[in-house]
């Protein structure tokens, strides 16, 4: 391989984590999801990059799903969910955007340490990707549990998965069946939570998982 | 297998018949006609299964039938026909109450068949991607039936189990993805690499390093669906909010399901001894969810919350004797399973309809169960009495396996196990005390129970509690050897 392919597939891949940093501290729903769009973008690009110079053809219809699905269409169906539903103005986090910030970092650092020091034997390019995908995988993670928000939960536990796409790429001649599962599932998951959000609005009038968790627990 | 000239492939029967039925589930409108039809394909699902044992077709890069997965497969379908009778009992009372329309029994039905479907394609996949997948589809079916009756709590239950259960899913493929790393430099690029028979039998030159790495994703990851505390969150809420055959299913079957994924990895591991040995860590998970569960079971008030906890004690100890490992152990995991799949599913049966008959899911609100239900309060005793491991009922002797197994390698540890077990006990009969005996409350209304499927699995528990068929002791103790 040479230096320069290397090269883009290492920026594209970091600039998937910075793009999963962006999202951190948006505090506004509709910033949020036009990062989470650039999220999908960036992901579209670094598995066509992957694509190209694996010369594995079938990665290009994943990066296609990346493209059209992730960063097109439910961008654009959440938009107009959180307009509907008249929350579009403000979400609130549980964690302010310093130590939010503090924790991403540590688990980006924590992902490098893990994934470097077991990956001797793989071969560079599958090293890097994969200590990527495991940040982009755990900043998902603090997203999730750093917001209230059903929606901004949802959108972590994306980026999350686009997260696992990174790293199921990266692994060399991985089979079609598990990309083309994982956008499934995502489409299955997306339509899962659309049917949620929906029947939360209809007995709720509110996605705020702090209020629907006041309902939880034992019956009293 | 031919039969008069026939052609007649019963893995193909099991993963075909489900989703055949879930088609025609979804489109026919009678639900008495629908309920039966249920009935129906669960037990064609069943007879294909129990055919297995005859004729097993060889493993293809993507399924797999050996005497592993055999045994889960003829549990999951068994659990799966009686739960089908319990459940057209169930659903025809919460028709007339009005709790479900037929719209929404339709969708039961469709679902329930396709949740059949997922786990029978998880039990006999031979791919490691196939199976993640299958287990993501068994996910997504009982998060929409959890949800199903749109109340508050019920949402709710629906809403933690989805974003936990997502998070657990995803925390596994990574973990497969890193098995898939591990194996691609040995096995080659390709199919090949992530076919489980093949890496089991290549897993010695795999790279140790990335092993270790993909087995803590993956315990984590399939751990969360088997409720392993602390990832144990979304199970109590999950299974007091869904409708009864629901719990029953989840806590019978869907456990089992993933145990048995973490199972195959454990496998893979002991195969590379470089690798580190799983074993601690499950036996680790396995004490403190029996431990925690234990001391959760005094505070409940709701009665499916209380079985739930019951679930994940009981998890636990499974999850602790295949961590133990050795013929005896994993003998005695087996054993535990199979009993506590059947108990288990048994008292949700004698709890749903005592829910129903009560209309509250309040241990307060109800009370002189023996006195208003003697049929219905005397069936969850003896269930609970088998739950909570006395003799002897079979629950008992894979209890008294496991602790004695245990003491003679690591008397510590027994003691902990031991501990656990007994703190559960008092907890369970402290509630049951107040459900089954006292002033009678709430409504007396004679209850339109089915009793078989109940009375079915009890006394299989007891049957196997008393004496256990020399051919049944022989299978699992063959079984238990592949566990190694």
């Amino acid at each position: 391989m040479n230096g320069i392919d290397f090269d883009i597939a290492h920026l594209l891949a970091g600039s998937l984590v910075l793009v999963s940093f962006l999202e951190l501290y948006q505090d506004r729903l509709y910033a949020l999801l036009n990062i989470y769009a650039l999220h999908a973008l960036v992901l579209a690009a670094s598995v066509a990059w992957q694509a190209f110079i694996q010369d594995a053809p079938h990665l290009y219809v994943t990066a296609a799903i990346a493209l059209v699905f992730k960063a097109i269409v439910i961008p654009v169906t959440l938009h107009r969910m959180i307009v509907r539903l008249g929350i579009h103005r403000e979400i609130e986090q549980v964690v302010g955007v310093g130590p939010a910030m503090l924790a991403g970092m540590g688990l980006v650092a924590l992902s490098m340490v893990v994934m470097l020091r077991v990956t001797h034997g793989a071969d560079p390019l599958a090293r890097e990707d994969l200590a990527f995908a495991l940040a982009v995988v755990l900043l998902g993670l603090l997203m999730m549990v750093t917001r209230r928000n059903a929606v901004s939960q949802v959108v972590g536990f994306m980026s999350l998965e686009n997260g696992l796409v990174l790293a199921a790429t990266g692994a060399k001649g991985m089979p079609l069946v598990v990309e083309i599962s994982v956008a499934f599932s995502i489409l299955i998951a997306f339509i899962v939570i659309g049917i949620f959000l929906f029947r939360i609005r209809e007995r709720f009038d509110t996605v705020d998982v702090q209020v629907i968790d006041r309902f939880r627990g034992e019956r009293r | 297998m031919t039969i008069d000239g026939v052609t007649f492939n019963p893995l193909a029967g099991v993963l075909a018949v489900p989703v055949v039925a879930a088609a025609l589930l979804a489109v026919l409108p009678d639900y008495r006609a629908t309920a039966r039809l249920n009935v129906v394909a669960t037990t064609l699902t069943l007879l294909c299964a129990l055919s297995l044992f005859f004729g097993r077709p060889q493993p293809t890069p993507y399924l797999l039938v050996d005497d592993l997965n055999g045994t889960f497969i003829v549990l999951t379908t068994f659990v799966g026909f009686t739960t089908s009778i319990f459940s057209a009992s169930y659903i025809g009372h919460e028709l007339e109450t009005g709790r479900l329309t037929p719209p929404f029994v339709r969708f039961y039905h469709a679902m329930y068949q396709v949740l059949m479907f997922a786990m029978n394609l998880a039990l006999v996949a031979n791919n490691i991607g196939l199976m993640w997948v299958a287990i993501e589809l068994a996910t997504l079916t009982t998060v929409l039936m959890v949800g199903i009756y749109r109340t508050h709590e019920a949402l709710e239950a629906a809403w933690k189990y989805f974003i936990l259960g997502s998070v657990g899913i995803a925390l596994a493929l990574f973990g497969t993805i890193l098995v898939y790393m591990a194996a691609r430099p040995v096995v080659g690029e390709g199919l090949d690499a992530m076919v489980w028979t093949v890496l089991v039998r290549r897993a010695g030159d795999f790279d140790p390093a990335l092993l270790d790495l993909a087995f803590v994703f993956l315990l984590l990851g399939y751990g969360t669906k088997v409720g392993l505390a602390p990832l144990h969150a979304w199970l109590p809420d999950a299974h007091a909010e869904g409708p009864t055959p629901i719990s029953a299913v989840l806590s019978g079957l869907l456990l089992n399901v993933a145990l048995y994924a973490l199972l195959r990895f454990k496998m893979l591991l002991a195969a590379n001894a470089a690798a580190l040995a799983p074993g601690p860590l499950m036996v680790t998970l396995g004490l403190l969810s029996l431990v925690f569960a234990a001391f959760m079971l005094y505070r409940r008030r709701d009665i499916k919350r209380l079985f739930a906890y019951s679930s994940i004690e009981h998890m636990g100890i499974i999850t602790f004797a295949f961590g133990m490992g050795g013929p005896i152990a994993n003998f005695a995991g087996l054993l535990h399973m199979t009993m506590h799949s059947l108990t288990k599913s048994a008292i949700f049966f004698a709890v749903g309809h005592v829910a129903q008959v009560k209309g509250t899911q309040r241990i307060a609100d109800m009370g002189g169960l023996t006195e208003t239900h003697p049929v219905l309060g005397w069936g969850l005793i003896l269930g609970v009495v088998a739950i909570a491991g006395l003799p002897p009922l079979g629950i008992f002797m894979s209890e008294f396996l496991v602790v004695s197994s245990t003491f003679a390698r690591a008397p510590l540890l027994a003691i902990i196990l031991v501990f656990g077990i007994l703190v559960a006990l008092a907890g369970l009969f402290l509630r049951l005390n107040s459900i089954a005996f006292g002033e009678p409350r709430g409504p007396s209304a004679k209850a339109q129970a089915s009793y078989v499927p109940m009375f079915t699995h009890l006394a299989l528990v007891l049957a196997a509690g008393i004496y256990m068929p020399p051919a049944l002791v022989a299978w699992f103790q063959n079984v238990a050897g592949l566990l190694g």
